[in-house]
């Protein structure tokens, strides 16, 4: 597999760290059912088969955390983008 | 029809055109008491159980495939019991009981092979983090030895002992943990189940999970609705999308890992021989090809294939322990899928909804579980309630905080 990094081109996937599915959300420990909202955070998993929004960190490279667009049962990457756009904090 | 010297001779005699298939080719029936989805090993073996050990014979067996397409033809055939934690120890020992038993159980040759587990250690700490498993097990009344070098060195002589960043220091020998033969697992539980009237239907998807006021109905397949008063999961690689027809939502992520099968040798590795530095298991089959493997790829796949450098990285673990592997060919390598769990051990228990029954998140550890897995699926659908050996693997145990994580990794599916 070959991820499509937006600061070094085309890599290797070996110059990356796969963290799991993206999207998930802290839930704030102070609302209600917090308990069971990071019980849902930490451990359930939607798994999909097909197309899946990612983390990967690219550990050997540029360092950024990307969000990658992937189909599980082909392994085809969609697309990339920075998991943290430039103008965040 | 009992296998046995007799039936062989008789046959041979005959030409061998009397043997009879070893299971019948069930047409679904519109209703069933229990349906099991997969028709794996631990599918089949639930079936076996269900109808021996618990007079339930009125069960379904569906597969979307044929019989023993899946995983239990996927893995690198071993059977070991060498856990650490208390809610391992006991089932995985059981899983070896049984095994030890296997063919008189089945009239079936499974080839089981007790031709012994070692893990090599490189290390003082390793050494004593193996002495330490060591004694869980024995406490457990598991087999168990703690090797020196000279003792390893006497079994594996072609190890690299000399190396200077690895250097082999002992090992931990389970004696009674060894192989078998994958397949054969499969057929025979098949047959026996088969035998005790289960039908086994090959070819048959499962496309929905019909419930009504939380209560399971039956399921909707690829050759119609198949009524069930209980159904029991048993998919593992796919539990995920199963159970979300359930519309469940599990700790698991569906991973790929790979195995490899080289040229046939002569004799060389007596043993299943497991190194310690890094990723590599590997044991010799009766064919003489060395079937061995290392780390799942490390990212969500339904694939059932692999990259290259899990490849690469399987190659280098073989060649640090064994040198004069070099030259050796690989004939095949395949992907299988496997639940990953966020603890890295597998769940057998009742699900949030009513008469629906889950066994799956084995992570790359399915086939060594696979008779103590189907027994106590069995004890929990027949009883609705957990098997003793299998108690700890609860699906809330998650929420409880009460995880078997013998890697010590967290929530963190590939890290296990």
């Amino acid at each position: 597999m070959r991820i499509k990094c937006p600061y070094c081109g085309e890599r290797d996937a070996q110059e990356f760290s796969y963290r799991g599915a993206g999207g998930l959300q802290r839930p704030d420990p102070d609302g209600a059912n917090a308990q069971e909202a990071f019980v849902a955070y930490v451990y359930l998993r939607d798994n999909p088969a097909g197309p899946l929004a990612e983390l990967w960190y690219h550990r050997a490279g540029c360092r950024s955390w990307l969000v990658v667009e992937r189909d599980t049962r082909t392994h085809a990457m969609a697309g990339t983008a920075l998991a943290a756009p430039l103008d965040s904090d | 029809m009992h296998y046995s010297i007799l039936s062989l001779v008789g046959q041979a005699l005959r030409g061998n055109r009397g043997w009879t298939p070893a299971w019948r080719r069930a047409e679904p029936k519109s209703r069933y008491n229990v349906v099991i989805v997969g028709g794996g090993g631990h599918g089949l073996a639930t079936a076996y159980y269900l109808a021996k050990e618990h007079g339930v014979t009125d069960v379904a067996v569906v597969e979307k495939g044929y019989l023993g397409s899946g995983n239990v033809g996927r893995n690198t055939t071993i059977i070991r019991s060498n856990y650490l934690l208390p809610g391992n120890v006991p089932f995985y020992e059981w899983s070896m009981k049984l095994w030890e038993g296997l063919e008189r159980e089945l009239n079936f040759n499974v080839m089981v092979s007790q031709r012994g587990v070692l893990n090599v250690f490189h290390s003082d700490a390793q050494r004593n983090a193996f002495a330490r498993r060591g004694n869980a097990m024995r406490l457990h009344g598991v087999d168990a030895e703690l090797l020196d070098r000279d003792q390893v060195r006497a079994m594996l002589p072609f190890a690299d002992f000399e190396s200077a960043r690895f250097p082999i220091l002992g090992g931990l020998l389970q004696p009674r943990g060894g192989t078998a033969r994958h397949d054969a697992v499969a057929w025979g539980y098949a047959r026996g189940a088969d035998m005790r009237g289960v039908d086994i239907i090959e070819n048959c998807e499962v496309t929905g999970i019909r419930i009504a006021d939380g209560r399971t109905q039956g399921v909707e397949t690829t050759r119609g609705f198949i009524g069930a008063d209980k159904v029991a999961l048993s998919c593992a690689g796919n539990t995920s999308r199963v159970a979300a027809m359930a519309g469940l939502r599990l700790p698991i992520e569906s991973h790929v890992m790979q195995a490899f099968v080289s040229e046939g040798l002569k004799p060389l590795i007596d043993n299943v021989v497991t190194f310690g530095a890094g990723h590599f298991y590997v044991s010799q089959s009766d064919k003489g090809g060395l079937v061995f493997g290392g780390d799942i790829d490390g990212y969500n796949s339904y694939a059932q294939r692999g990259n290259l450098p899990v490849v690469e990285d399987v190659v280098e673990g073989a060649l640090a322990l064994f040198p004069n592997l070099a030259r050796l060919r690989v004939l095949r390598n395949w992907g299988g899928l496997v639940d990953m769990s966020m603890d890295g051990s597998p769940i057998i228990d009742k699900t949030p909804v009513d008469k629906l029954y889950l066994n799956g998140a084995w992570n790359y550890g399915g086939f060594k579980a696979t008779p103590a897995a189907g027994w106590c699926f069995a004890h929990l659908i027949a009883n609705d309630e957990p098997h003793p050996v299998a108690a700890a693997y609860r699906l809330d145990r998650f929420a409880r905080g009460d995880v078997i994580d013998e890697r010590g990794a967290g929530a963190q599916p590939n890290l296990h």
